[in-house]
């Protein structure tokens, strides 16, 4: 048994898609219509075959409170691993990205946490370089 | 003394309320850390407190000791948009000073 797939609900998956490529970076790779919403995933350009992330439809009634009570507590959703914490701050920022949290050590890792404008707090996060490791 | 009586006694009142407040280590721990960055969301606020200092009380235990904090006046929470954050203000802290002035008293002549 492998994990291929971790999900995240977007208020649209048409502004989802916008924001986790054109902002993140990530690439779409699945693009199935369903009816009325896709199966849409997205990867990142440095594993195209490692995981996918599933933009899910966020029309279940259950959803709305559950995210509006997250965020309210600057919860984020998940975490993506980046670089440098600090630079994809800066990158992010000068793309318009809104953060609740900027660029913070956390014992052994720094991380920061954004606002993907389709609901949902993301934290990035990269461990801190240890000296003499 | 009589022009300001009345605001005095108000402090007065205040002042024990604001020294029970600080009387806590991890209130005085989530001051450090709110003065150090004002401005922070709960999620923060733990995460500071239990990766800086090793204290990992329950997400709900951190929000009531906040609660205590801003009925002494020292942390003020604000919603912006859909995010809360919670801002430090340590102006109620002259309250101390006035009531108890820094320094030696001198005897009166």
């Amino acid at each position: 048994m492998k994990i291929n797939l971790a999900s995240i609900f977007v208020n649209d998956q048409a502004k989802g898609l916008e924001f986790y490529t054109t902002k993140l970076g990530f690439e779409k790779k699945n693009d199935v219509p369903m009816g009325e919403f896709s199966w849409l995933t997205v990867v990142s350009p440095e594993a195209r075959d490692g995981v996918e992330l599933v933009l899910e439809p966020a029309n279940h009634p259950a959803v709305g409170p559950f995210r509006e009570a997250l965020v309210a507590d600057g919860i984020p959703f998940t975490s993506f691993a980046v670089e440098d914490v600090q630079a994809e701050y800066e990158r992010l920022v000068g793309l318009g990205v809104v953060f609740t949290q900027p660029p913070t050590v956390m014992g052994p890792v720094t991380t920061a946490v954004l606002d993907d404008t389709c609901g949902n707090l993301i934290q990035i996060a990269a461990m801190n370089e240890t000296s003499g490791a | 003394m009589p022009l300001t009586g009345k605001q005095s006694l108000a402090l007065m009142v205040g002042v024990e309320e604001l020294l029970k407040a600080l009387a806590d280590p991890t209130r005085a721990v989530i001051l450090d850390e709110l003065v150090e960055h004002t401005g922070q969301t709960l999620f923060e606020i733990c995460n500071r407190l239990s990766s800086r200092h090793g204290i990992n009380p329950s997400r709900q235990a951190i929000s009531q000791h906040l609660q205590v904090l801003e009925a002494a006046g020292l942390v003020r929470s604000e919603r912006s948009g859909r995010y809360k954050f919670h801002y430090v203000d340590t102006s109620p802290l002259a309250g101390i000073f006035e009531r108890w002035p820094p320094g030696p008293t001198r005897p009166e002549p």
